[in-house]
């Protein structure tokens, strides 16, 4: 059980799905250069897709019919 | 004499912004950012983005479509994207921006500011002097276990070595199963129980998506992942009620945890608000 809080420069012990959480499905959204425009939902499936994939060959993607 | 097409892909510098804040703000001598490019600030109508240059070659749409699907890329970028905002947020009020909110130059910055001064300001009044926790609570799986006979696939009635225990299995796997529920809806009342706590104590909060397992690494299944904002001198007595409800929990076999304190990631926007802000990109409106 861990509830002591973090100490906020103690980089690592951050786990990277918490920090996506926030970074991906948090923070302002506002509307980049048109080119560079990233829907909210082609993040929240990178951050599953890079993950799951991160994970292992084993795991079956859920997003196969990105794959060409 | 043509001029160099400043718009040819992949050359060139974009810019990168991590937060909103007031203007007047100045990140320290030597904050960089994603790229190492130094973070400095971009103002418009009382407003000041945190950016800095990142090149073009990793940024441009294609090219950060494909970085965002490599794990280690994904990451060391949120990581730099947290350490601006944190250590600029451990000074000033600010409000943090998604991962990769990229412009073609400061000239793009500024009008994103102006086009929604009223909007940023009620955020970021909403956040002066408040922090986020983050609070998880996972349900351990006591009545799954792997060692069980019964669970393995090559169980079944007709391996049975008793004549006539064909019944007492399936009964005994009916109960068990019977009580795996009845700890999942148990683990499920107290982890609302405790987000209705923490609620009532913080000034707003927000339920992110549970956690797959599979992504963060922990053991048990996690029946909430709530984000909280708390005012700063209210510290103490918020991490105070998270011990509380852990120890509570933690009988019933529901562990809690506490991540933070956070930017305010996950309150990014005013309060309440009464109606539907028209810049917000909620129908991917082009500026």
């Amino acid at each position: 059980m861990s509830i002591v809080p973090q100490d906020p420069l103690a980089e690592r012990q951050i786990a990277l799905v918490d920090l996506l959480d926030r970074l991906l499905a948090g923070g302002a959204v506002i509307v980049g250069d048109i080119t560079l425009r990233i829907a909210e939902v082609d993040l929240v499936r990178i951050d599953l897709r890079a993950l799951i994939s991160s994970v292992g060959e084993d795991v079956p993607s859920p997003f196969q019919e990105l794959t060409p | 004499m043509s001029t160099a097409p400043q718009r040819a892909r992949g050359q060139g510098r974009l810019r990168y912004v991590y937060a909103v804040t007031r203007a007047g703000f100045r990140p320290r001598e030597g904050l960089s950012g994603v790229a190492g490019a130094p973070v400095h600030t971009v103002t418009e109508d009382g407003l000041a983005a945190l950016v800095s240059p990142v090149p073009a070659a990793d940024f441009e749409e294609e090219a950060l479509h494909a970085h965002l699907e490599d794990l280690a890329w994904l990451e060391q970028t949120a990581r730099a994207h947290r350490s601006v905002v944190d250590t600029a947020a451990a000074s000033v009020s600010l409000l943090p921006l998604r991962l990769a909110t990229v412009y073609r130059d400061e000239q793009g910055v500024r009008q994103a500011l102006a086009a929604r001064t009223e909007h940023f300001a009620c955020a970021l009044a909403a956040v002066d002097g408040r922090t986020e926790w983050g609070v998880k609570a996972y349900a351990e799986d006591r009545a799954e276990g792997a060692a069980d006979p019964d669970n393995s696939p090559m169980d079944s009635a007709t391996s049975a070595p008793e004549a006539g225990s064909g019944r007492d299995f399936l009964r005994r796997r009916l109960a068990r199963r019977q009580a795996r529920e009845r700890a999942q809806q148990h683990a499920d009342d107290l982890a609302r129980m405790a987000h209705e706590a923490l609620d009532r104590f913080a000034e707003r909060s927000r339920l992110h998506r549970p956690q797959d397992a599979r992504l963060s690494g922990l053991p048990g299944r996690n029946v909430l992942n709530g984000a909280y904002l708390v005012p700063r001198e209210e510290t103490g007595a918020f991490t105070g009620l998270v011990g509380e409800l852990a120890d509570r929990c933690a009988d019933a076999g529901v562990r809690i945890e506490l991540t933070g304190p956070w930017a305010p990631y996950s309150f990014t926007r005013p309060p309440e608000p009464v109606e539907p802000d028209p810049a917000e990109p909620e129908g991917a409106e082009p500026e």
